[in-house]
């Protein structure tokens, strides 16, 4: 990338903030899973989407363009300056809650990791066909767990729906196009994300119907973190995940 | 843990399965052992296989503070490998006839032991590197020499952990390294880190072999191969060198090399911290308790709500 190119900057910030995010969630389950098996796949998971966003956040580095690399980004921005949805930062809850993000943005991510992988930017789309094999894989497990957690027992049952309807609201977001990336899908550099919406319902319905759930109708779509306006969680969030790499500026490690 | 058998074993099988070990055979699940052989390896293998399990919370510890992506990212493959090992380890304690949610309950109910340096803090980013570097390097020392051990299914087992464990041990070093060359705060850091594992690192290898009270037995049927002394002599020797390659320092100032042996031999250890430890009173015995208790409460919905549907589905 030659040129600076401050909108295809946001969109890979949206894209890897997202993932850098919801894997940094993700990796506080270690070593306090359920059982052992899910202490793997969790951190195989966080790994995955840590992975992700570290590829995304080299190359949004190299297409601002100010001499920014992923850890600059990832530990030197400020909460406002993150892009994800509000979904990934809240914070982890129980089980049932980190299985219902994974799977409800485990889906949109297989939707746009799909369309992304034909995308006319080579980088974009060797990252997204990588990442679509990984949110295969992740969609499965969250999708078997949100099964055996809905048609599980009585508690499992009712954690898993709590789940639905505190993560519901924050779905909306996901679909929600932004102003600068009008552009770019139309060239076919990223995907319209509105497109992706009808298809992740489908896939939603599916899975909730067979976890014996409910789909909440008529929620109010938060929104807010694409543009920066984050929950209260992130900034916390952050505050731990930069202590260190802030504490010695400069330094490598 | 299990009691010791008091009944007395078949002479000529136990005088045959002897000869089989002298010979440097291999015992496999299926045949013949001594209850006594049985009962040892079931409480070594469980263990290890706790020591993995509890080992993952001082490292989990700083995942979330990783100060950079590839730093993270290497953590977090470090910590779910040790989640395999202990998965594995317990797989191959199930091949003696136990089952692994009773072992684990030993664990939980505090009746069985794991590796005491998981009862030390992690204060600082160094530490990362210090338990990569020191606790991974004593391990390795350690497992591969448990990898020519009588048991099939444990030697096996050894076998694929050491490969990750040099990986471990590596990583471990390189943060070590890169901090020892890095900015004085950092150096001060690695520093201060090694100060504090060092000599519980060493402690790692078990008392002295006149204290040891399980040894002898364990040489005798090819479960060890070498003793905690000789262990530890040859982690000394291997980690001085690395010491003095990035410029730190041991925290003994009896360290002297030995030119007619070839080794580094060490000022005395601490063996009453050791035992402190060892009897549940280091700085983290009850902390690291209490959350793999914690996480074992707390999961206890989800784990029957996966046999619940489990069973809907037959």
């Amino acid at each position: 990338m030659s040129t600076p190119h401050p909108a295809l900057f946001e969109a890979l910030l949206r894209l890897g903030d997202d993932r850098l995010v919801l894997g940094h969630r993700t990796s506080e389950w270690c070593g306090h899973a359920p059982i052992l098996e899910e202490d793997i796949a969790l951190a195989n998971l966080a790994l995955d989407l840590i992975g992700q966003a570290n590829l995304l956040l080299e190359y949004a580095g190299a297409v601002e363009g100010a001499g920014r690399d992923q850890d600059a980004l990832a530990y030197f921005r400020e909460a406002i300056e993150f892009r994800n949805a509000l979904m990934c930062e809240l914070p982890k809850g129980d089980y049932a809650v980190t299985i219902a993000r994974h799977f409800l943005h485990g889906v949109f991510s297989v939707l746009q990791w799909d369309a992304l992988s034909s995308s006319t930017d080579a980088t974009i789309a060797g990252i997204a066909a990588k990442a679509l094999k990984e949110s295969r894989y992740h969609v499965r497990h969250a999708g078997e767990w949100m099964i055996r957690l809905g048609d599980g027992t009585d508690e499992s049952h009712r954690r898993a729906q709590d789940a639905v309807n505190l993560l519901w609201p924050f779905t909306g977001e996901l679909f929600m196009p932004c102003s600068d990336d009008a552009e770019l899908a139309a060239a076919g550099v990223t995907a319209d994300v509105s497109s992706f919406e009808a298809k992740w319902r489908e896939t939603i319905d599916d899975v909730m119907l067979r976890a014996t759930l409910t789909v909440p109708e008529g929620a109010w779509m938060q929104r807010g973190g694409r543009e920066g306006r984050h929950t209260e969680h992130l900034g916390h969030m952050l505050a731990e995940m930069q202590i260190v790499a802030r504490s010695h500026p400069g330094a490598q490690w | 843990m299990n009691p010791t058998p008091t009944v007395a074993e078949d002479p000529s099988r136990l005088a045959e399965f002897e000869a089989r070990i002298a010979a440097d055979g291999t015992i496999e699940p299926k045949d013949w052992m001594p209850a006594r052989y049985r009962s040892q390896l079931i409480r070594m293998m469980s263990q290890h296989a706790h020591s993995e399990v509890v080992g993952m919370l001082p490292e989990g510890n700083w995942i979330t503070r990783a100060p950079s992506l590839r730093r993270k990212m290497i953590l977090l493959a470090k910590v779910q490998d040790e989640g395999g090992h202990g998965l594995y380890i317990y797989c191959g304690t199930e091949t003696l006839g136990v089952d692994r949610q009773e072992l684990v309950q030993q664990l939980l109910d505090g009746k069985a032991k794991y590796s005491s340096i998981f009862n030390y803090p992690t204060l600082s980013w160094a530490d990362m590197g210090a338990i990569g570097w020191l606790v991974d390097g004593a391990a390795i020392v350690n497992q591969t020499m448990l990898a020519k051990a009588s048991y099939g299914p444990y030697a096996r087992a050894m076998v694929r952990i050491c490969k990750e464990e040099n990986f471990h041990k590596r990583q471990g070093y390189e943060i070590m390294a890169t901090l020892a060359n890095g900015t004085p705060a950092q150096k001060a850091m690695a520093q201060e880190s090694l100060n504090r594992w060092w000599w519980p690192s060493l402690m790692m290898f078990g008392p002295h072999d006149k204290d040891s009270s399980n040894s002898d037995e364990l040489m005798r049927w090819g479960i060890k191969r070498k003793s905690n002394d000789e262990l530890r002599q040859r982690f000394i020797n291997l980690t001085i060198a690395q010491v003095k390659a990035i410029n730190l320092t041991v925290p003994d100032p009896d360290l002297r090399y030995n030119e007619a042996t070839g080794d580094w031999e060490t000022g005395p250890i601490d063996w009453d911290e050791f035992w402190r430890v060892v009897k549940g009173n280091g700085p983290c015995n009850k902390e690291r308790l209490a959350a793999r208790r914690a996480a074992h409460a707390g999961g206890a919905w989800v784990r029957e709500a996966a046999l619940a549907h489990a069973e809907k589905q037959q």
